[in-house]
Order: C-alpha cells, then structure tokens, then sequence
C-alpha cells in the first residue's frame, strides 16, 4: 500500500538553511557570589568574555508549493537569518548587545530560544520547526515547539 | 508568539576502541557470511564519536540544562574510560556475552547515561565510521512491531 504522501500531496518536507556568526560572551549570575560564578561557570565566568564561532541551522517544515516546489524560497530565509540573527549577534557581544538576552545567562540553550523567538513569527511559508545553534563542532542546542511532539 | 520550547543539548565525546563481530553459537562459515571482514579473529578498531543529547528545563540561574562540568565527568567515567582504546569484547563485562556490533555499543551506552542524575537522557547516537551511525532513544518494541 502506498503511504500517504509520498507521492507529493501531503508530503510533509524539512528544510534547512545554514549560517555562521561569531560572538563574544561570559556566564555570571549577579546573585551568585565570584566564588559560585566560578565554581559554577569555570572558565566561562571570565569577566573579560571569550568568543565562539556559532552554527547556526534553522529547518522550516512544510508541503511544497505544487506551482515552485518549494516549501519556501532559501534565499528568503537566508535574507531573514541574516536580519533578525546576522545582524544582531554578528561580532557583538551577547552579554551587552542583545537585547533579546538582557537577563538572561547567554548559554547555548538561551541563545536557541531566543533565535527561535525572533525567528518563528517572521517564517512566512512553512513552519518553523527547530533551531539548533552549535557553540563548537562538539557542543549544540537543539530547540523546537513543546507541542509538536518532534523530538529536540 | 512562540508557545512553550522544548530545548535539548548535546555533546560530542570521542573513544578509539577495537571489537570483533564473532557470535560462538554460529559456525565459523556463518560468522563469515554474516559479520564477513568484522569477524576476523584478531578483531579491528574504530574512532568512534558519542553524542549524548540531554533534555529539560533550563535552570534560570544558569541558563542550562546541563551544567558540562557535570556532564562531562559522567560521561567519562561512565563509558570513555571504559571503553577508550579497550578491547570491547574482553575489556567490557557486558560484551562477554553479547556481539558489540554498533547497535549493541549504542544500547550499552544509553544503559550507562541514563542515571545521570540532572537531566534527562534524551538520545544517543554513536557513529562508528563516518558513513554509520547509530541511534537510541530508549525507545522499545521495534522487532514486536514489525509483521511476522
């Protein structure tokens, strides 16, 4: 029996788009104490900040457009990556500069959600279906909808 | 408007370790045809790379899942120290008496990591070579599923 789908209606297609930033940060939390931001952070609590080369890969889920066959334009998506991320996390410093990250610790994980949350309004066709930002070739983040059961 | 996230982190481990794909209950002839070169008797090696994938709430005070200086140690102990430049089939307790196929190392791992006390294991993926990788997510019941 042929599965739903596979022959083009229906068939649910990710895709996904790669970018790279570089950017500069330190972990501290002003309620610990230099003792327990060091203990807690280590290295990653240096005052003066360190600096990573960031992965980006953004994957939109959806059924292609029977008339382009596309789930949506890449350069698109290129062209939004690069204006709510590029723009705003490319060499600056996450601690000071993003806005998005005031308050916040700015980890891998953060770093994930808060790309989300600029990102996933801005997808016009498709649907936004995860964000996984590399720290290093040996570090990621994976963020995606708690509701869409994907797996993270 | 973004409902609730799900956030997961991985981390990539690396160990160097040599097997041999060798079932005694099989004849030599079909250890042969089954695991072909993997059977050799002097066993071969591999670099395997581990991703280990945890899940859960972000702590605010820290903004992780994970804190890597908890993690890291884990893992180490729990499977690079004793699985790094070892002989899987003699050197691992477990794999006395099953074959250390991929398959079966994954497993293995995934038994190892779930007590990680801080979060929640979510995967793990080896890859043996870098065209074969292997994944598990504790999930059960593939072979039940599938029809007679």
């Amino acid at each position: 029996m042929e599965r739903p789908g596979v022959r083009g209606e229906n068939a649910m297609i990710r895709v996904t788009r790669k970018m790279e930033f570089s950017a500069a940060h330190f972990y501290h939390n002003p309620n610990f104490s230099e003792e327990e931001n060091r203990r807690v952070f280590g290295k990653c609590s240096n005052p003066h900040g360190h600096g990573h080369n960031y992965v980006l890969e953004v994957t939109v889920a959806g059924e292609p457009d029977p008339a382009t066959g596309m789930v949506l334009d890449l350069k698109e998506l290129k062209d939004i990556m690069q204006r709510e991320i590029g723009e705003r996390m490319d060499h600056r410093h996450l601690n000071y500069e993003v806005q998005e990250l005031t308050g916040l610790i700015p980890t891998c994980e953060n770093i994930a959600a808060a790309i989300w949350r600029l990102l996933e309004p801005k997808i016009g066709a498709g649907k936004l279906d995860r964000v996984r930002l590399y720290e290093s070739p040996d570090l990621f983040a994976d963020c995606t909808a708690a509701s869409s059961g994907g797996k993270a | 408007m973004s409902g609730a996230l799900k956030l997961s982190l991985t981390r990539r481990y690396r160990f160097a370790a040599s097997h041999r794909l060798h079932q005694p209950n099989f004849s030599a002839s079909e250890n042969e045809r089954i695991y072909g070169k993997c059977s050799n008797p002097y066993g071969h090696g591999h670099n395997y790379s581990l991703e280990v994938t945890v899940s859960g709430a972000v702590n605010p005070a820290t903004g992780m899942i994970a804190n890597l200086g908890e993690l890291d140690p884990f893992v180490e102990r729990e499977v690079v120290e004793a699985f790094d430049h070892k002989y899987l089939n003699e050197e691992v307790t477990e794999f006395a008496s099953e074959v250390p196929t991929a398959e079966n190392i994954c497993r293995e791992i995934y038994r190892r990591l779930r007590k990680f006390p801080a979060a929640r294991l979510e995967r793990v993926r080896i890859e043996e070579t870098s065209k074969n990788s292997f994944e598990f997510d504790g999930e059960i019941g593939g072979r039940e599923q599938r029809a007679p």
